[in-house]
């Protein structure tokens, strides 16, 4: 591509790359979601060496200074590289770790929310604030049954 | 280059240094604890004086390397950098001082480990990166370190609960990452820089859909980590099980961070003001739809979590206003909230400390049982929901004056929607102290008598004194976010220091 500026096919591949990443960030399995961040982020890198002018080697005395490639967008991706690499590496750990304890890699809806969720259908408080009268003179206080924390069981 | 400009890298350069001392030192506590907390009150002392060399003589400018601006890492501690710097340093060693308390006071699951204290202070180093940096690139570097750092803190021990919400934290995270390279990416695809300072005069050449579409890219991923409307459902769920001191931090300055970036784009990238009408719907939203989730939890720390969603919601307002009084208000809330937020998340982890639960349902009677704890979660509660004379009521008044003084019908509607979101908040913040500290306890559960490690209690009183001395400067503190305000939008003095020859 030297010389060449934009190129049809690097745009098609970040679209791509891009779209299949996001496809697979969709996902509910670990796994699946970790190989759709590899996917997107070296959509990204793509993008960002598409941001540069194409050319020689960046190296002063190999060649005509104009007729160089930027070596800043090569930079950006070499760090990128590396960050994308490390974060990769912790999914992956996160992955195996929630495999190990759950059985499975899959990311559950939040407790909590599924709580709120349920009370709100069947239209009741949370915690009750029956009044603020103080600890003693409210005969008619009642304390609602503590709910269990989670359902099923707990570790 | 003055002698001030040696000192700009030390608030990252220290903690990078301090996190590989306590890696070394990772068999011995004691000397763990010593080299975070030297390294932690360097950091603050260094920022203190940053603070007072750029309201006296302008940004402080250091040029990594001697490299010239425009090719290699400039490190920038404006007024509002200082101001940050001051704020989130004297935050984290506070929180520092309660962890290290914690560590003493309990073992198990949710006791300290070894890891603990270098990723601490390398999560600090990113956030003063993150505060520091002059270039768009050297920013993603900071946003990177600190989310790598506050990973491995919100999965600290790996149980099953930690994991399945870190999992999300995670993806969330990279994903915003992802967006905000992209943007960088497509910056400097057209511009050809990502030096903030060329920046600022390159953007405004472009031609107005690319200069749009830059911002709404570099604001969506901003907009993720600042935990904006509707880009806020990741934070309820994944800050409430990390441990105490890791919540509070989280709370109190990584969403702050992303706020920070915002203000930073908006104010000397994009300063036409072209989606201030966007920012305050979704200011409005968030405001309203973070509070009105509070009301409905029964966690203590997840209530606090929605309360952090909602107010983040008046910074966006102070800068969606594009005006100096508006900007300065938003300033003064970050100080503000920062400080508050990161006190009630460590009084969260009290109240755990003490009742063995945060959930509502199982708490009751604390302050007969405890009164110092009552008066330590009363004070910052009172002052989050913007009671006066605290600082949390001087910040709203200063944003709700500036939207006034702005009019129109969505400033008018956003002053509306910041003063329900105020009285809503007073009612969340009583709703807890009415069933976790004034009521009888439940009969089926029984109060743990635990006595409170003396140093958790005296950082988060510290941390609750600290939101009483804003209180008590509010006026000079104005007095410096004014003037971090004006010179933000002036954009001049930042240019001139980081490009002295002008535009090259």
């Amino acid at each position: 591509m030297r010389g060449t500026g934009l190129t049809l096919v690097l745009v098609v591949v970040v679209g791509v790359l891009a779209g299949s990443g996001v496809t697979l960030l969709l996902e509910r399995s670990l796994t699946r979601i970790l190989l759709g961040v590899i996917l997107l982020g070296n959509g990204v890198n793509v993008l960002i060496l598409l941001g540069g002018r194409s050319g020689g080697a960046p190296v002063v005395g190999a060649g005509p200074v104009e007729r160089m490639s930027d070596p800043l967008p090569q930079a950006m991706i070499l760090t990128a590289i590396v960050i994308t690499f490390g974060l990769t590496a912790f999914l992956l750990a996160v992955a195996y770790r929630s495999w190990y304890l759950t059985g499975d890699d899959e990311v559950e809806d939040d407790l909590e929310d599924r709580q709120v969720a349920a009370l709100a259908a069947r239209n009741e408080l949370a915690a009750p604030d029956h009044g603020g009268e103080g600890p003693d003179d409210d005969p008619e206080q009642v304390d609602p049954e503590p709910l269990p924390r989670r359902p099923g069981p707990t570790p | 280059m003055s002698g001030y400009a040696a000192l700009v890298p030390l608030p990252v350069v220290v903690p990078l240094l301090g996190a590989a001392l306590t890696l070394l030192l990772v068999d011995r506590p004691g000397p763990q604890r010593t080299v975070s907390v030297v390294g932690l009150s360097a950091s603050l002392v260094v920022a203190v004086v940053l603070l007072v060399e750029a309201y006296r003589n302008g940004p402080v400018v250091m040029r990594v390397g001697g490299w010239p601006p425009t090719a290699g890492i400039v490190l920038v501690a404006d007024q509002l950098a200082a101001l940050m710097l001051v704020v989130s340093s004297a935050v984290t060693l506070c929180v520092l001082f309660y962890s290290i308390g914690q560590g003493r006071g309990e073992t198990g699951e949710s006791a300290p480990l070894a890891i603990y204290h270098p990723t601490y202070l390398v999560l600090t180093a990113g956030i003063t990166n993150a505060f520091l940096a002059g270039d768009l690139f050297n920013l993603f570097v900071g946003f990177e370190i600190l989310l790598a750092a506050s990973f491995v803190l919100i999965t600290l021990g790996g149980t099953e609960v930690r994991i399945r919400t870190g999992a999300m934290y995670v993806v969330v995270s990279i994903l915003s990452s992802m967006i905000f390279l992209a943007g960088t990416g497509l910056v400097y695809a057209a511009t050809g820089t990502l030096n903030m300072a060329q920046l600022a005069q390159r953007l405004d050449a472009l031609p107005d859909g690319v200069r749009l579409s830059l911002q709404l890219v570099l604001l969506l991923a901003f907009g993720i980590k600042a935990a904006v409307f509707p880009l806020s459902a990741w934070l309820p769920d994944s800050y409430p099980t990390a441990p105490a001191p890791v919540t509070a931090v989280f709370a109190g300055l990584l969403t702050k961070v992303g706020v920070y970036a915002i203000i930073r784009t908006e104010t000397l990238l994009f300063p036409g003001g072209d989606v201030d009408g966007l920012l305050m719907v979704v200011a409005g939203l968030t405001m309203a739809v973070g509070i009105l989730g509070a009301v409905a939890q029964s966690d203590l720390k997840r209530i606090f979590s929605f309360t952090l969603v909602s107010h983040i919601g008046y910074m966006i307002f102070g800068v969606a206003l594009s005006s100096v009084a508006g900007l300065a208000g938003a300033i003064f809330y970050v100080v503000h909230h920062i400080t508050i937020q990161t006190t009630l998340f460590l009084v969260a982890g009290l109240v755990e400390a003490r009742a063995g639960s945060t959930d509502l349902r199982r708490l009751g009677g604390l302050a007969r049982a405890a009164p110092l704890l009552g008066l330590l979660f009363f004070v910052p509660a009172m002052n989050l929901a913007g009671i006066p004379p605290f600082s949390g009521f001087l910040g709203k008044l200063g944003l709700l004056q500036a939207g006034v003084a702005a009019g129109g019908p969505l400033p008018w509607a956003l002053v509306v929607a910041g003063t329900a979101t105020s009285l809503l908040t007073l009612y969340a913040a009583s709703r807890v102290w009415n069933i976790a500290f004034w009521r009888e306890p439940p009969a089926a559960v029984e109060q743990p008598a635990v006595r409170l490690p003396k140093l958790m209690v005296a950082a988060t009183a510290a941390l609750v004194g600290l939101g009483l001395v804003l209180t008590l400067v509010a006026g000079p503190l104005f007095g410096v976010t004014t003037d971090a305000a004006t010179d933000l939008r002036a954009r001049t003095p930042y240019l001139r220091a980081v490009l002295p020859g002008g535009a090259p």
